[in-house]
């Protein structure tokens, strides 16, 4: 079994209850300052995307406001996914089984999980939205450049930053829709959150949804005391 | 009914005058709607008559008189433009051009006084996301609501001639207004007024229409076959025109395009995407909640926790 599935930090507390911890207080962190700077520049960037949702610019202090902290939230954004990425990327890399999974995909979504195959730490939809989330936060960092005049304006001629302006709304849509998917599914697998708040998760949801990494923990006998509790 | 001016020669009323140019004669409001006006104002138009200009830059020292604006003094680089570009401070430019005429063999030297043009159908104001940063009036003008605007330059893509300019001071964009201030009282613009040789004229549309066409023949009859007026469709017609000597070639006078429109890439990113971007966010959303209504969550079981004890029991 490949060790790249076990990230920084996660163990199993064989308690009873059984505990497994999922995140590091950094991984926890870093995710939540992405989270938020995710958030503000949806609330900042509709607001210029259509009038509808200008009025969403009075979250800012006004249009010149958000016009102007915008891309700063988006390079916090980029650095801080950086993190994220080099944290996450090893055990997102595809595997034989993410294949099997996404074939059977329909029974997840119908609730008939027992027919999945066993996955590790991340299944295949959660690469999918790992992977597309490191690939649409470097195309909006760099259509962003494109379009942020007042420090770049001189960079790149009026049709390239016409062509910018376009992927760098398209990319925003499909990355609001992704982030939908990923909250989601983050709310609809119960027991998930945990994971993200205090970094843990029980052993019955590790064994439910993730049980190679569980199997894997046990067998690389990551355990958090590694002297069994006194019987 | 308020003074509608005919000609920009004329000396100005010399009592107090209301403003023509009000709320109620917009046609178009940056990201946003306006009632239909109840009137429509006689459409007016400048006309540049580039065979007449002499590169005398007076248009350009009245815009700076009139605007009170403060172009940045630089340095002679050996080219007759003078700001370099266009700028927040300067709303007019005389562009120069030589020509080698292959027909003639002659040297030409063609002036153009570059700025807004004034579109019909323009791209400044259909790209903007700010309510009320950019309106039109019935009579064609088109202007800039500094108190209103975002700084965010998306006027600048979408204007087909390359004309605003983002302040650095105050992160607002600036263009020639068409003097809608001198307009309202029923004045020509500055620069018109400023026209030694008469290069400039403002009117109504129909007016300068029918003194172009006077031109156009004058100049066809001294040997300029192509003369015309430019007055482009593709962006509903302008309020800012140019007698041009070479009508049949608008680039060799510094560039001015031959047929301008909004770009497919602007229309595509102010129409389309907008509508399915929120197609796509609408139906992410209630696919979310339909599958939560129709499946229900995704609970662990006691079985689940007990198959996991008994894995770490074994292993531990």
């Amino acid at each position: 079994m490949p060790v790249k599935d076990i990230e920084e930090g996660d163990a199993i507390e064989p308690g009873p209850p059984v505990v497994v911890d999922r995140y590091t207080g950094g991984a926890r962190i870093n995710h939540w300052v992405t989270a938020i700077c995710l958030i503000l520049l949806a609330l900042s960037g509709l607001a210029l995307f259509h009038p509808w949702l200008f009025f969403l610019s009075g979250l800012f202090g006004g249009g010149q406001n958000t016009r102007a902290i915008h891309p700063w939230i988006g390079v916090v954004l980029f650095f801080s996914f950086a993190g994220l990425f080099i944290r996450f990327w090893r055990a997102n890399l595809p595997a034989q089984v993410d294949k099997d999974w996404l074939t059977h995909a329909d029974d997840l979504l119908a609730g008939r999980e027992e027919r999945m195959p066993e996955v590790g730490k991340y299944n295949a939809g959660q690469k999918a939205i790992f992977w597309s989330m490191a690939t649409l936060i470097i195309v909006l960092i760099f259509s962003g450049f494109v379009i942020w005049d007042q420090y770049f304006a001189d960079w790149t001629t009026i049709p390239q930053k016409r062509v910018a302006v376009l992927v760098h709304s398209l990319a925003a849509v499909v990355i609001i829709c992704v982030w939908i998917i990923h909250v989601y599914a983050a709310i609809w697998v119960r027991g998930t959150i945990p994971a993200m708040t205090h970094g843990s998760v029980t052993g019955g949801w590790a064994w439910r949804h993730h049980r190679l990494w569980l199997k894997e923990l046990a067998e690389r006998h990551r355990f958090k005391k590694p002297e069994a509790p006194a019987e | 009914m308020e003074p509608s001016p005919h000609t920009a020669q004329s000396n100005p009323p010399v009592a107090a005058t209301t403003s023509n140019l009000t709320e109620k004669d917009l046609i178009r409001r940056s990201a946003s709607t306006v009632p239909p006006p109840a009137r429509q104002l006689e459409p007016v138009a400048k006309l540049i008559d580039v065979s007449k200009c002499i590169g005398c830059k007076a248009c350009q020292s009245a815009c700076i008189e009139w605007n009170d604006t403060q172009p940045a003094i630089e340095t002679n680089v050996g080219v007759y433009e003078n700001p370099h570009d266009l700028t927040p401070e300067m709303f007019t430019l005389m562009r120069f051009n030589e020509w080698d005429n292959p027909q003639t063999g002659n040297l030409e030297w063609l002036i153009r006084k570059d700025g807004c043009m004034h579109c019909a159908d323009p791209g400044c104001l259909k790209a903007c996301p700010a309510p009320g940063a950019i309106v039109q009036y019935s009579n064609g003008i088109v202007d800039f609501v500094h108190e209103n605007c975002i700084g965010c330059g998306y006027c600048i893509k979408g204007c087909p001639f390359n004309i605003p300019r983002i302040s650095k001071v105050d992160h607002t964009a600036y263009k020639c207004t068409l003097c809608s201030d001198r307009v309202a009282v029923g004045q020509g613009p500055a620069c018109a007024k400023a026209c030694p040789t008469h290069s400039i004229s403002f009117g109504t549309k129909e007016d300068m229409k029918a003194l172009a066409d006077s031109r156009i023949k004058d100049l066809k009859s001294r040997g300029y076959e192509n003369a015309g007026l430019y007055d482009p469709p593709g962006v509903g017609g302008t309020h800012v025109m140019y007698v041009l000597h070479h009508n049949d070639q608008p680039e060799i006078y510094s560039g001015l395009p031959k047929n301008p429109r909004i770009s497919p890439v602007v229309n595509a990113w102010k129409g389309m995407t907008k509508y399915l971007g929120f197609a796509a966010m609408g139906l992410a959303a209630a696919a979310g909640v339909l599958h939560s209504t129709l499946v229900g969550p995704n609970r662990v079981t006691r079985e689940d926790e007990d198959e996991a004890e008994k894995l770490v029991k074994e292993s531990v």
